[in-house]
């Protein structure tokens, strides 16, 4: 584990960037995804690369059987391939886990509804539109009028307090991959965390680092 | 450890620890002649008989369980170096640097390539007793928890995921209960900022 000394230079990006393969970053996705108590963007550009390469994998481990090449090399490449697919696979089941826990949560505004993709999107629509129709025929209509409602305990209410939203004040491990200020955080967390140093493991809750994180500067572990 | 099991959605299993620790890359001396692999996970390759090369654990793994290589257990998998962290760890509170991934690394070698350990009975005791004392640490480390946030500096995959979900909700209690007698509402937090600015250290963080 090589440790950087803090400052990553423009150069140093650069080079990261074009030697990270899309598998690489895939896992950093799915890391992310895994660790975070909300729904994250949905990586669009990258999926979509992924899901060409797999495409290209399958065919190219189609014609290698086809042509007789060696069952050695045939079943390394069907191993690269299923690690991938894994990765995509765990990627995309993790996102629709927490579709389903928040579905009214997302659904209620725009900024957690574009994290979704555009299937995701529609998924998320006819869950609630199926989840909303059931509890209305098997409870909420058998149920005096004041209390009929999916997403309010009832109409005195003022919020909509009966919506699961995640918990943005879970702790997570995360590691920064660069020397974070002060400046990089929220102010109003300013007493909360006020520095992170690069590569070091730390505990911290999700909602102080929340800011860099989206930026991409911190990465979940 | 206590409490794991109801928050499958953010903790990572054990064998999902160990799929990441896979790609780690190994060196590996085949015995046969093969064309570069172009892999999605990136290229390796050519391989030439007893030229030595880098690939990842996985594939290291697999081409040693068909008998086509020896894998060339990593430096620090030495055990002058094994012993020099077992003292270390065992003197100091630190912990000693070690790959991230060093319970699944070494695992796997101990699973697939032990012939091609010299000594692998003392290095594999070696390792064993380094992550003993490590993970006792670990758990005496737990009850120093106090601060907002917490870092855990040369803490590996496996020694932070044990304690993910108990340090997490812990942390999480801590910090609820502080806020809930400063922070009443928004205005609060500046009063707070006024008051006691040294009440607290800015980053009240233990190294270890």
């Amino acid at each position: 584990m090589a440790s950087g000394n803090g400052s990553v230079s423009m150069m140093d990006d650069y080079e990261t960037l074009i030697s990270t393969t899309d598998v690489e970053l895939l896992k950093r996705a799915w890391r992310n995804e895994k660790a975070a108590p909300e729904i994250l963007q949905y990586e669009t550009a990258l999926i979509q690369r992924i899901k060409e390469q797999i495409q290209l994998a399958e065919q190219n481990v189609e014609i290698f059987e086809s042509n007789g090449i060696g069952s050695l090399t045939v079943s390394l490449y069907q191993m690269d391939l299923d690690r991938s697919q894994f990765l995509l696979r765990s990627y995309l089941r993790i996102r629709l886990q927490k579709i389903e826990k928040y579905l009214f949560h997302i659904l209620k505004t725009d900024d957690q509804l574009n994290r979704l993709s555009r299937q995701e999107q529609v998924f998320a629509r006819r869950c609630t539109d199926d989840l909303g129709s059931h509890l209305d025929e098997t409870v909420l209509s058998r149920l005096p009028d004041n209390y009929q409602s999916v997403l309010k305990q009832s109409v005195t209410s003022e919020e909509d307090d009966m919506v699961p939203a995640p918990r943005l004040d879970t702790f997570v491990v995360c590691k920064a991959r660069q020397y974070l200020s002060g400046l990089d955080f929220e102010p109003e967390y300013s007493t909360e965390i006020a520095e992170l140093e690069s590569d070091l493991l730390t505990f911290a809750c999700y909602k102080f680092i929340k800011k860099p994180f989206e930026k991409g500067m911190i990465d979940l572990v | 450890m206590a409490g794991q099991s109801d928050c499958q959605l953010s903790v990572f299993s054990p064998e999902e620890i160990e799929f990441v620790a896979e790609d780690e890359l190994v060196e590996i001396v085949p015995n046969l002649r093969m064309d570069s692999l172009n892999f999605i996970c990136g290229d390796y390759g050519p391989f030439y008989p007893q030229i030595a090369t880098q690939v990842p654990l996985w594939l290291a793994v697999a081409l040693k369980k068909r008998g086509k290589c020896t894998i060339r257990p990593p430096q620090w998998m030495s055990i002058e170096n094994l012993t020099q962290v077992l003292e270390g760890e065992r003197d100091s509170h630190a912990f000693q640097p070690l790959p991230f991934h060093y319970v699944e690394i070494s695992r796997l070698l101990f699973d697939h390539a032990r012939d091609d350990i010299p000594d692998i009975y003392m290095v594999r005791s070696l390792i064993e007793d380094i992550r003993d004392v490590r993970f006792h640490k670990v758990e005496t480390n737990l009850e120093k928890f106090t601060a907002s946030s917490v870092t855990c500096k040369n803490m590996s995959a496996m020694e932070v995921n044990i304690i993910r979900a108990f340090a997490g909700r812990a942390l999480e209690a801590f910090y609820k209960h502080e806020n809930e007698q400063q922070v009443p509402d928004t205005d609060g937090i500046q009063d707070r900022q006024l008051q006691i600015p040294n009440d607290r250290p800015k980053r009240n963080l233990k190294p270890r």
